[in-house]
Formats: structure tokens, C-alpha cells, sequence
């Protein structure tokens, strides 16, 4: 018996291993991580740890679980070929491993940023633990911080930069923030909240050019210290931004290369069905950013990037391959705090759906509330947390709620007094 | 280290050393506590690590703080008086002895 490899070593892949050895999976369990590091949480890395690298634990779990749970986790070593045939994948040291079933955890990169002077030092994006720590030192020299690219990632680096002190502008090519990511009623808002902490926001705005020779702050690349050319301007459409530092979050693309290469299906992200199986091969499955699945909630394919997603398809995988198999159909949930801004979506929204915008109980909140067919499917909310785990609780429970329901009053009310059990006379 | 025990609802308790400064959902999924979930990882964003403290320390280890108040009203097992998000709760040195006790369901 060869057991379950898993290649990747973040949430997902950590996910599927933990569930297997939680249900009681007795075969080999192994993890192919390319990174040195124990596996972590990304979510953090854009949030509490650059305010605090030093007091913000994002490991999964200490070394020691992997040996208690008997997990062979292997750290370094990448994979660069899979043989589906023979069942077997190769690592860049040389060696080969046989597996009885496969898993791609491998998640995304970042994509690029397709402008002259993407390299020069002092342009950064954030993916690992590593560009984090490069990310927090230079954030700590920094006066005028360019952030390019109005999603997620970029707010939150933009209110960590303005936490230390920074000027700073996100430059954004659309014509508002999180254009795929909300409804335009609730980034509006958002946008508002930014500006009131003194971020300067440029919409529709295309940068051209970075251009440098300025002192460079960033440690790694530079060699550590105040050498090479660095960045000293972002040039876009409508003029040039002074800037030390430019951080850009434009977007990630699914690592599927190696499921490619080995002739499996793929086509933005590893194709799988609603059990997270390949759709070609039965001993193979993809969870996490990497996987393009079907789910209740959406028309077509959808490949989800995030933590609750990594986490929920791991523990699904992991419990097929120990005897209880069942079809992906979890609520999806996202979660983004940006500086004291806490914003969290609930189920997936699509163009065409009704939304309605209703005004919290202070003025700071603000929720969002899709509805399709008269029936709500998704809700946004903007540092209202009461409000998005209610809306959890009734979608998860497909408890139905029409617009008519929600006027005057809350899914905070409508939840509780779905939970209050009924009196029997 | 502190000390922290966690108590079942089926009687059956898990007794485990945790270093000081991590949180008490961290010392739990370190040693694969079952009935901690954490989904969200310790951000304050899933109420899946609910735990109610054992009356008698109640105040020793204090009140939630204002967001992690609001989500304890929707835990998949209703709050109680003395119900906590164990990710908010910070382990100490003072905290050496903290038992808690495990909701029904986490989801």
C-alpha cells in the first residue's frame, strides 16, 4: 500500500492529511510541500502579521502533530512530474514516490504585472510567509506607497501601509474597487471608509510604468541596504505617483502546470467533479485554489480562492478516501480585514441578481443582500459580523428569505427567531 | 506552560500543555482537540471554536470582547453565560489550571 500523497503544503493539503488521520485512515499519508516552511495560513500574512510578525502565529500546527498523527510531511522538495499511468510522482531531488491515490493541493501564484519596471527593487507582491517578512520591513522605511490592483489583498496592504505612517494610493484599472469580488452598492462604501483613513483611491486608472533609481528598501533583493535602483515613481494614464515602495495584487492564476503535463484535464484550475475527483481519473482529486468543480450555488465551473474553501474541500477529500464520500456543497464564505475595516461575504453572488443595500445599526455597517429568483443567495457585509454569521446560518440551512422578509429588519432578528425553538402547546 | 483541560459532552476530557501567548484554538488544534473546529484559523470570523468556560473561572479568564459578543449569538450550539470564541482567549501563566467544557456541535 502506497497511501494518499498530497503535493502542496498549505491549507488544503493540510486539510486532506488531518481529516484522514481524524477519520481514522490507516495507510500512508504524505505531503510534498515545496516551501521549507511548516504548513501556514495565508490569510494573516496580509493582515495581523505585518502589523506584528513576531506575535502572530500562523502556522497550521506545531512540527510535533505531523509526527503524532503519523503524517510524513517532506518540506523543500518540489514535485515536477506526475505519472498517472504508473501512479507515481517525482520530486526535483530525483526521488519517487508511489501513490494509491493523488491529491493536487498546489493552490495559485500570483500574476504578474505586465509593465515596464515590474522588477526593479522595491515592487513587491505577497504570497508566502517570505514575501510578507520583506513586505513588513520595507513597509517600515516606506513614506509613499503605491499599491496597484483595488482587490482584497491590495486594500488590506494599503491600510497596513497606512498603519505605519505611509501616504498611500491604490491605483485601480477598473472603475471601482473589488469589481469581480462585490456589488458595486457595497464597494462604494468601501471606497468611503478607505478614503476616511486617508488612503487615496484612483479608480479607472491605468499605471504605465514603474520607474526607479531611487534608494531601494527592499532587505532581500538589494542585499540589505540603501543600494541599486530603486523604485521613485508610478507612472499612470492621468500622471506620475511619487512612491518608495509599490505593492501589487492583480490577480492569481492556479499552479495546474504539473496536472497538465501529466495529461489530466485542466482548464483554469485542475477539473474535477462534485466529489473533487479528476474527471478523467478516479485516483486522482484536486482541492483549493487549484481545483475547477461544479457547485449547487453556481451555473457553470467555479475555482474558489479561499481559506474556507481550502479548508472544506480538504476535509471532503480526506473523507471520501477513508469510506465516507459526498458531494462538495459548502456554503462559500470570505473574509477580508482591512486595517479596522472588516468586510465578509456569504455565498456566491452573480450578475443579474437583485441586490438591496440596507444601512446597520451604526453608522459603519452596511450590508448587501443578493436575491435570484426572489430568494436570497448571497450577502455582503461591511463590519457587521453578527449580520454575516446569520446569513451563514440561513443559507447553510437553505432556510428561504425574500426581499419582502428583509424590509425593516435584519437577518440578525430573522436568525435568531429561526433558531428559537417552537413552543409546543 | 499552562495546564488547560477540555471536557466533552460525552464525559470523556483531553488534559494538555500549551506554551503561554498562544490562544487557547491553538493549543486545541496543535493537539487535535476533536470538537474545535476553527474553521476561519483564529481570525474572529466563523464562531467554530466556541467553548464555555467552566463557571468557576468565569472571571478569571473574562468577558468576550464586543465582535467576538455578537458572533457567540449565532454558534451552532446556543451560548451560555459563560461561553467564549477560544481563539479571543489568550493563554497565561494565570490561566494554569483553565478548564472548559465543548459545545454539542461546532457547524
Amino acid at each position: 500500500m502506497t497511501g494518499v500523497v498530497v503535493i502542496g503544503g498549505g491549507q488544503a493539503a493540510f486539510s486532506v492529511a488531518s481529516t484522514l488521520r481524524r477519520t481514522g485512515y490507516a495507510g500512508p499519508v504524505t505531503i510534498l510541500a515545496g516551501e521549507r516552511h511548516l504548513p501556514y495560513q495565508r490569510p494573516p500574512l496580509s493582515k495581523k502579521f505585518l502589523a506584528d510578525p513576531g506575535g502572530t502565529h500562523v502556522d497550521l500546527v506545531p512540527e510535533s502533530y505531523y509526527r503524532e498523527c503519523d503524517i510524513d510531511l517532506r518540506r523543500g522538495d518540489e514535485v515536477v512530474a506526475v505519472d498517472p499511468d504508473g501512479r507515481t510522482v517525482t520530486t526535483r531531488s530525483g526521488s519517487r514516490l508511489g501513490y494509491d491515490h493523488l491529491v493536487f493541493a498546489t493552490g495559485a501564484r500570483n500574476r504578474g504585472l505586465p509593465v515596464p519596471g515590474h522588477d526593479l527593487a522595491g515592487v513587491h507582491c505577497l504570497r508566502s510567509i517570505d514575501d510578507a517578512r520583506e513586505i513588513g520591513a520595507a513597509l517600515g522605511r516606506a513614506r509613499d506607497v503605491v499599491v496597484i490592483g483595488g482587490g482584497f489583498i491590495g486594500l488590506e496592504l494599503a491600510q497596513a501601509a497606512v498603519a505605519r505612517g505611509a501616504r498611500v494610493t491604490v491605483v485601480e484599472l477598473a472603475d471601482r474597487l473589488l469589481a469581480r469580488a462585490l456589488s458595486p452598492h457595497l464597494a462604494g462604501h468601501l471606497r468611503a471608509q478607505h478614503e476616511r483613513t486617508g488612503v487615496q483611491i484612483l479608480t479607472g486608472t491605468t499605471v504605465l510604468a514603474i520607474e526607479g533609481a531611487g534608494p531601494d528598501f527592499s532587505p532581500v533583493k538589494g542585499g540589505g541596504g540603501v543600494v541599486g535602483r530603486g523604485v521613485e515613481r508610478v507612472v499612470t494614464d492621468i500622471g506620475s505617483l511619487p512612491a518608495d515602495l509599490v505593492l501589487y495584487g492583480v490577480g492569481a492564476a492556479p499552479r495546474d502546470e504539473l496536472a497538465r503535463a501529466a495529461g489530466l484535464p485542466v482548464a483554469d484550475g485542475v477539473l474535477v467533479d462534485d466529489h473533487l475527483r479528476s474527471i478523467v481519473d478516479p485516483s486522482v482529486s484536486a482541492v483549493g485554489d487549484c481545483a475547477r468543480h461544479p457547485h449547487p450555488l453556481a451555473a457553470g465551473l467555479v475555482r474558489l480562492e479561499s481559506a474556507q474553501n481550502a479548508t472544506d474541500q480538504g476535509v471532503l477529500v480526506g473523507r471520501r478516501l477513508a469510506g465516507r464520500p459526498g458531494a462538495y456543497e459548502s456554503l462559500p464564505w470570505f473574509f477580508s480585514d482591512q486595517g479596522a475595516i472588516k468586510l465578509q461575504i456569504a455565498g456566491l453572488r452573480a450578475d443579474g441578481d437583485e441586490i438591496r443595500v440596507v444601512a446597520g445599526d451604526r453608522p459603519d455597517r452596511w450590508g448587501a443582500y443578493a436575491f435570484r429568483a426572489g430568494s436570497l443567495v448571497a450577502v455582503e457585509t461591511l463590519n457587521w459580523p453578527a449580520e454575516h454569521l446569520a446569513a451563514r446560518r440561513l443559507l447553510e440551512r437553505r432556510v428561504p428569505v425574500s426581499p419582502a422578509e428583509l424590509t425593516d429588519t435584519t437577518l440578525t432578528a430573522l436568525a435568531r427567531v429561526a433558531s428559537t425553538p417552537a413552543v409546543t402547546p | 506552560m499552562p495546564i488547560v483541560i477540555f471536557q466533552s459532552p460525552d464525559g470523556s476530557q483531553r488534559k494538555l500543555e500549551a506554551p503561554a501567548g498562544s490562544s487557547l484554538m491553538r493549543a486545541a488544534v496543535a493537539h487535535d482537540v476533536a470538537g474545535i473546529v476553527a474553521e476561519c484559523g483564529g481570525n474572529a470570523a466563523c464562531a467554530t471554536c466556541h467553548v464555555f468556560v467552566d463557571e468557576s473561572q468565569a472571571a478569571l479568564v473574562g468577558p468576550p470582547n464586543d465582535v467576538e459578543d455578537e458572533m457567540l449569538d449565532f454558534t451552532a450550539t446556543p451560548r451560555r453565560p459563560t461561553s467564549r470564541l477560544s481563539c479571543q482567549i489568550e493563554l497565561s501563566d494565570g490561566l494554569d489550571g483553565l478548564v472548559v467544557h465543548l459545545p454539542e456541535e461546532q457547524v
